[in-house]
C-alpha cells in the first residue's frame, strides 16, 4: 500500500518555517513570479483544469470561483483565508500553517494578483493562536523582501496586506459572512444572502474566501509544469488530498492521499487500524455536520463521486472513526451537544429545531421515546435543513439523517403509546 | 454618551498602560476588537475582562459599550465574569468522547472537587467543557491558557500535570 503522497506536503519540513531566506532557498516564492506574468484568468483555468474543488466543505469549483471573483467589478477586491478550522476531527490546516506557512502567504498574494486585491485577510481560530506569531513573522519578512506593500515586485499599482485576525471559539464563525462580520469587528452572526460575499463582502468590498488547504494548493500548481499533480487521483476527482483521521484508531494524524484511496487502506494503513482490533461501529465523513456510513465503505475509493455514492461526503477531509464501544445513540448525542453549543441562536429552525431533537434523542437513550417523537425528530431535522439561515443549521442534521436511513432498527422504537 | 461611564471606573495605571499596548499593537482600529479582547482578557490573572476594562475599550476605540458586550457574550472565548488563574478546558465533542475524555472529565472533578463551570476555592481552577479546539489527534487532552496537554489517560498524569501548574 503506497498512499501517502507529499505534493501538497513537499516543503514539509524542507525548510526553516522562520525564514524566509530558508523559503526562497527551496524555491519559495518563484510561483508568484511566475503569477505575475501571466494572465489572471489563465491562473483561474489552471485551477479548473486540476478540476480543484474548495476544501473548506462546500467541495465548489475552485477555478470558477476565481474567474466569477476577479470579473466582479471594482479595484478593491479583499481576499480572505479561512483558517478557523471549527468542525470537529479536522486538523489539516493545521498542519499546513504549521509546516508550510510561507507557502501560504506566497498564495495568498497571488490570489490578490489573480483578484487586484488590496487587503488579504488570515481567519484564524483562537484555538491557533500558538500559530500566530509564525504567521505574523511570514508577513513581516514577506514585506521587508517586497512581496508585500506597495508596488509588489515592481509592478506599478500592485499594493496589497495581509492582516491576521483572530477568532474566539465560535464554530459558526467559518460559514462566511459570520466570518465576515467578525474581521469587521462585530459578533459573528451570519446573515442572509444576496448580497453574495464576492460582490459584498468585507467592509462591503468584493470578498473571495478560500480555505487553508484550497489556496495552499495555487503555487504547487502554478509550479507543475510536469503535470504531477494530475498523474494522481481518478476520474472527476483530481490530485490529492490532506485528510484528517481520529477517534477510535491506533494513529490519528494528517495525511495527504491520491484520490482513490481506499477507505480501508486509510483507517487500517496509514491510521494504523482500530484500537484493540474492535469492530467499527461507524465512520462520520467530514465532521460534526457530515454524513456517517458502516465498515460497509472500507472499499469504497475516497473521491467526491463514491463517497456520495455510498451517501457520504467529503467534506472538511475528516474521517472520524467510532468503535464497537460506543452506541449509535450515544454518538448522535454527542453529535448534537456540539450544535446545541454552537447554533447562533439567530434564527428560529436551529435555535429551536437543536433543543427538541437533543431532547427527543434523550428519550430515545431512556427508552420512552414514541413513534410520535421520532416523526417529530425527523420532521424537525427537515425542516432545520430547508429553512435555516445559514449552512450550520442546514446541516446541522447531516448526520442524523444519515443514522437513520444506515441505522433504522435504533429508530424502530416502542409505538404502544404513539 | 454611552461611554461617559469611564470616568466613574478608573483604572490603576499600569494596568491602563498595559490595555493601551495592546490597543498600540492592533492600531486601535476597531474591527480588531476580538483580538484586543483576547489579549487584555489574559492581563488580568483571572482570564475575563471586568466591567471597568470593557468601558475604557470602548472608550478608547470609540465604540458603544453595548457593543463590546454583545462580542464578549458572543464569543465563548471571552468571558466577563472571573475565571481562575488555570481555566481547564476540556473537549466535549466526538473524537476525544470515543477516547474517554469522560473519564479524564470525572478524575478532574474528583481531584478539585468541582463540577464544570465552577472554580476552586483558592481561584486555581476552573473546569470548562468546550467544543472541538482541533486537537483530536492528541485526545484525550486539555487546554490551558492556550497549551494544550495530551494524552492525559491516567490520574497519575493528570495529578502531576495539575502540580506542575505552579
Ligand atoms: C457553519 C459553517 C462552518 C464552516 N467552517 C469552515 C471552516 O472552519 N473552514 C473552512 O475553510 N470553511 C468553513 N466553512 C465553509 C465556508 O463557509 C466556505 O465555504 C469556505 O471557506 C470556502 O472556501 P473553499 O471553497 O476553499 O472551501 C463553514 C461553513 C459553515 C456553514
Ligand atoms: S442557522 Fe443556526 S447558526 Fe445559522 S443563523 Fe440560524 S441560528 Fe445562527
Ligand atoms: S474532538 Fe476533541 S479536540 Fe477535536
Amino acid at each position: 500500500m503506497n498512499n501517502k503522497v507529499s505534493f501538497l506536503t513537499q516543503n514539509f519540513g524542507k525548510y526553516d518555517t522562520s525564514s524566509i531566506d530558508s523559503y526562497m532557498k527551496i524555491g519559495g516564492f518563484s510561483a508568484l513570479r511566475k503569477a505575475v506574468k501571466m494572465e489572471g484568468e489563465d491562473i483561474a483555468t489552471l485551477i479548473a483544469e486540476n478540476k480543484v474543488r474548495g476544501r473548506g466543505g462546500a467541495e465548489y469549483d475552485m477555478g470558477r470561483k476565481w474567474s466569477q471573483a476577479r470579473k466582479v467589478p471594482g479595484n478593491n477586491h479583499i481576499i480572505i483565508c479561512n483558517a478557523d478550522e471549527g468542525e470537529t476531527t479536522t486538523f489539516k490546516d493545521r498542519e499546513l500553517i504549521k509546516n508550510d506557512p510561507f507557502n501560504l502567504i506566497e498564495a495568498m498574494i497571488i490570489a490578490a494578483y489573480v483578484m487586484r486585491a488590496t487587503d488579504g485577510y488570515i481567519y484564524m481560530r483562537a484555538e491557533y493562536a500558538c500559530f500566530r506569531p509564525l504567521l505574523l513573522n511570514a508577513i513581516r519578512q514577506a514585506h521587508k523582501y517586497g512581496f508585500l506593500g506597495k508596488n509588489i515586485l515592481g509592478i506599478e499599482g500592485f499594493d496589497y496586506e495581509i492582516h491576521l485576525y483572530s477568532g474566539a471559539g465560535a464554530y459558526v464563525c467559518g460559514e462566511g459572512t459570520a466570518l465576515i462580520r467578525s474581521i469587521e469587528g462585530k459578533a459573528g452572526r451570519p446573515r442572509m444572502k444576496p448580497p453574495f460575499v464576492k460582490v459584498s463582502g468585507a467592509f462591503a468590498r468584493p470578498t473571495c474566501l478560500q480555505n487553508v488547504e484550497s489556496l495552499s494548493l495555487v503555487p504547487h500548481l502554478l509550479l507543475d509544469d510536469e503535470k504531477v499533480y494530475q498523474s494522481y487521483g481518478v476520474g472527476d476527482s483530481v490530485g490529492t488530498k490532506m485528510i484528517s483521521v481520529g477517534g477510535n484508531v491506533r494513529h490519528p494524524g494528517a495525511f495527504e492521499i491520491p484520490f482513490g484511496t481506499t477507505v480501508r487502506d486509510i483507517i487500517y494503513g496509514l491510521a494504523g487500524g482500530i484500537q484493540g482490533d474492535r469492530k467499527i461501529r461507524l465512520i462520520q465523513f467530514g465532521g460534526a455536520s457530515g454524513k456517517i456510513a458502516t465498515d460497509d465503505i472500507l472499499d469504497t475509493p475516497y473521491t467526491y463521486q463514491d463517497l456520495r455514492a455510498h451517501g457520504v461526503m467529503v467534506g472538511s477531509g475528516a474521517l472520524c472513526v467510532v468503535d464497537e464501544r460506543t452506541s449509535v445513540i450515544d454518538f448522535l448525542r454527542i453529535n448534537q451537544d456540539f450544535f446545541s453549543e454552537e447554533s447562533c441562536g439567530q434564527c428560529t429552525p436551529c435555535r429551536e429545531g437543536n433543543l427538541h431533537i437533543k431532547i427527543i434523542l434523550d428519550k430515545i437513550k431512556a427508552g420512552t421515546a414514541t413513534k410520535e417523537d421520532i416523526a417529530v425528530m425527523e420532521k424537525i431535522a427537515r425542516v432545520m435543513s430547508m429553512s435555516s439561515l445559514c449552512g450550520l443549521g442546514e446541516t446541522a442534521q447531516n448526520t442524523l439523517r444519515s443514522a437513520i436511513e444506515v441505522f433504522p432498527e435504533v429508530f424502530a422504537v416502542g409505538g404502544a403509546e404513539a | 454618551m454611552l461611554t461617559e461611564p469611564t470616568q466613574a471606573y478608573p483604572l490603576p495605571d499600569t494596568l491602563r498602560e498595559k490595555i493601551d499596548q495592546v490597543l498600540e499593537t492592533h492600531d486601535y482600529d476597531y474591527t480588531q476588537i476580538v483580538g484586543i479582547l483576547l489579549e487584555v482578557q489574559d492581563l488580568n490573572e483571572r482570564h475575563y475582562i471586568p466591567e471597568p476594562v470593557a468601558y475604557y475599550i470602548a472608550y478608547r476605540l470609540d465604540m458603544r459599550v453595548t457593543n463590546v458586550y454583545d462580542i464578549i457574550n458572543f464569543y465563548s472565548e471571552l468571558s466577563d465574569k472571573p475565571r481562575a488563574k488555570y481555566p481547564i478546558q476540556v473537549c466535549s465533542s466526538i473524537a476525544c468522547r470515543v477516547n474517554d475524555s469522560a473519564s479524564l472529565a470525572a478524575t478532574l472533578k474528583d481531584i478539585l472537587s468541582i463540577d464544570f463551570g465552577e472554580t476552586t476555592y483558592d481561584g486555581r481552577f476552573t473546569l470548562e467543557k468546550v467544543t472541538c479546539f482541533g486537537a483530536c489527534d492528541r485526545a484525550p487532552a486539555v487546554r490551558i491558557n492556550g497549551h494544550v496537554y495530551d494524552h492525559l489517560d491516567s490520574r497519575a498524569k493528570i495529578e502531576h500535570l495539575l502540580a506542575s501548574l505552579d
